[in-house]
């Protein structure tokens, strides 16, 4: 009985992300540009900008399928598990990395989960802001995650990923998403250098992902 | 709708027409850019595709008479709205106004086209949307660029809703003397301008000078719209069995339509590069989106129509 209910619940998680994914092609049209990198299986961390909850959601469903099955988002457990619904979102159909983003509350290293999640095979999307940006600046001073997952696991591509245009599709507090393009472009891949400062390389990869930034925006 | 003869001889020749440069441009492109190189045969190659899905899709819709273009139309400004909304000013204050534009605005516009209500479909987005979307944004309160940013809203609408909307609004014009299909008038139109835009092109890298706007676009020449003007008149004239026109009227209207078209065109590149953008969208990789496609008709349409209506329909 209980075997059975896992293996239902596992299955709707199937068709519930499937149809996340039609439903976010349908509203944004997504375009990826495999700028600096190509679409191929080796162990990522794609680190993106943050301005909207839909942002992984969109990194995700851009990426071709075989990627996709691999691929965690890193969320934040506060938001994820705050009702039933968002926990079987996160949990089951995103299979979400959650993290405790308060040092006060959290019985486990965000940075030791995370490392955990890439020994088991999985690529990660991580927002290295740690938080929605919702200032004029396009990108927020990154958080030291990044850098201590780099330095664990200094192999892993880390590939800077910009999520264009998805802040105007869904601003904070809206509910019904506007049906605007939307591109997700992915840059050359960085890694950390042998010795590297943390600051050194948190500006690196801050100045790699900004860079993909397209002029026209407001 | 049952297929009146012009119609399928009409259809049955474009296939033909359309298979000729299929077969010209694969040539071509084995002949001067076999890896996709040369830029100009790909272009033209873009081109005949998206007339096989202009032809593909026009065919099947008339299909369904009326209602059946009404939909693809409305898709096809859905499609073009969001190219252009994508790279609007906008705020956060404009979330309930531009979701109004998609889900309020565009249906109703194309309903009242279908029920055939000329009086408030040519009025609705001009006056009433311009009216009540700022009304929408102002009660937000946020006067950042305020009138830049529904002065671009409005204008998306105008362009990709309202004048698009005028090309199915052909449909419910009722012509004396002529029993149609109407849908022969759309693509009549639709062949003419992009007849016109190719002979523009030609025209100006055979003969080509004086550019018409030397900042915004170097392929486009004084040279080529008249030489466009011309080649439209004579492909109009000589399609002119499709519609209620007499030969020369029909080549005066070509004239007219491919002014439009050019000039409309001019005005949509310089929107882009006033957006930095080379294309509007990303509909296939290379080719541009919707509204690149369908710039120079879109801006034909809504003259094209008034002309119709004026002399030949019953009003």
């Amino acid at each position: 009985m209980r075997r059975a209910l896992r293996g239902l619940k596992a299955l709707a998680a199937l068709i519930a992300g499937q149809a996340i994914v039609l439903f976010a092609r349908l509203i944004t049209a997504p375009r990826a540009v495999w700028r600096g990198t190509d679409p191929v299986p080796r162990q990522r961390i794609y680190f993106a900008n943050h301005t909207s909850n839909g942002d992984f959601v969109l990194a995700w469903a851009v990426l071709p399928p075989a990627l996709r099955e691999r691929t965690r988002p890193v969320a934040a457990s506060d938001y994820w598990l705050k009702s039933r619904l968002r926990a079987f979102a996160g949990r089951d159909v995103f299979r979400a990395v959650l993290i405790d983003r308060n040092p006060e509350t959290r019985d486990e290293d965000p940075v030791e989960k995370m490392v955990a999640a890439l020994n088991d095979g999985a690529s990660l999307i991580l927002f290295p802001e740690g938080g929605r940006n919702m200032g004029p600046d396009p990108l927020l001073p990154f958080k030291t995650g990044l850098y201590h997952v780099a330095r664990r696991c200094p192999e892993v591509d880390l590939v800077p990923t910009w999520i264009e245009n998805l802040n105007a599709i869904l601003p904070k507090g809206e509910v019904i998403p506007l049906p605007l393009l939307c591109t997700v472009t992915f840059g050359t891949p960085v890694h950390i250098e042998a010795g590297e400062a943390k600051a050194d390389f948190l500006t690196r990869a801050r100045a790699a992902l900004l860079e993909l930034k397209p002029e026209h925006a407001p | 709708m049952s297929a009146p003869v012009e119609f399928l001889r009409l259809v049955i020749g474009l296939i033909l027409a359309l298979s000729v440069a299929s077969v010209a441009g694969e040539m071509l492109r084995r002949r001067f850019g076999p890896d996709g190189t040369n830029s100009t045969i790909e272009n033209l190659n873009g081109r005949i595709t998206s007339w096989w899905a202009m032809l593909v899709l026009l065919t099947l819709a008339s299909l369904f008479g009326r209602g059946g273009m009404i939909v693809l139309f409305a898709l096809l400004s859905f499609a073009a709205l969001r190219e252009f909304l994508t790279l609007t000013s906008k705020s956060r204050a404009d979330h309930c106004a531009l979701l109004g534009s998609f889900f309020v605005v565009l249906p109703l516009q194309y309903w009242l086209v279908y029920r055939g209500w000329y009086g408030l479909y040519e009025i609705f987005i001009p006056v009433y949307a311009f009216l009540f979307m700022p009304i929408l944004v102002a009660l937000r309160g946020d006067t950042t660029r305020f009138l830049a940013r529904v002065a671009e809203t409005q204008w998306a609408l105008m362009v990709a809703v309202f004048a698009a909307s005028h090309v199915p609004a052909l449909l419910t014009l009722d012509i004396p003397g002529w029993d149609g299909p109407q849908i022969l008038l759309i693509m009549w139109l639709v062949i003419v301008v992009q007849g016109a835009d190719v002979a523009q092109y030609a025209w100006s890298a055979v003969g080509g000078h004086h550019p018409v706007a030397a900042r915004l676009s170097q392929s486009k020449t004084w040279e080529g719209v008249a030489g466009a003007v011309a080649s439209a008149a004579a492909l109009g004239g000589l399609l002119a069995w499709l519609t209620p026109f007499g030969l020369w009227q029909a080549a005066a209207m070509a004239g007219s339509v491919t002014v439009m078209g050019l000039f409309g065109g001019l005005v949509m590149t310089a929107i882009k590069r006033d957006k930095g953008v080379e294309d509007w969208g990303h509909l296939a990789a290379g080719h541009g989106g919707f509204t690149d496609r369908l710039d120079s008709v879109i801006f034909a349409a809504p003259v094209f129509f008034h002309l119709v209506r004026y002399f030949w329909a019953v009003t």
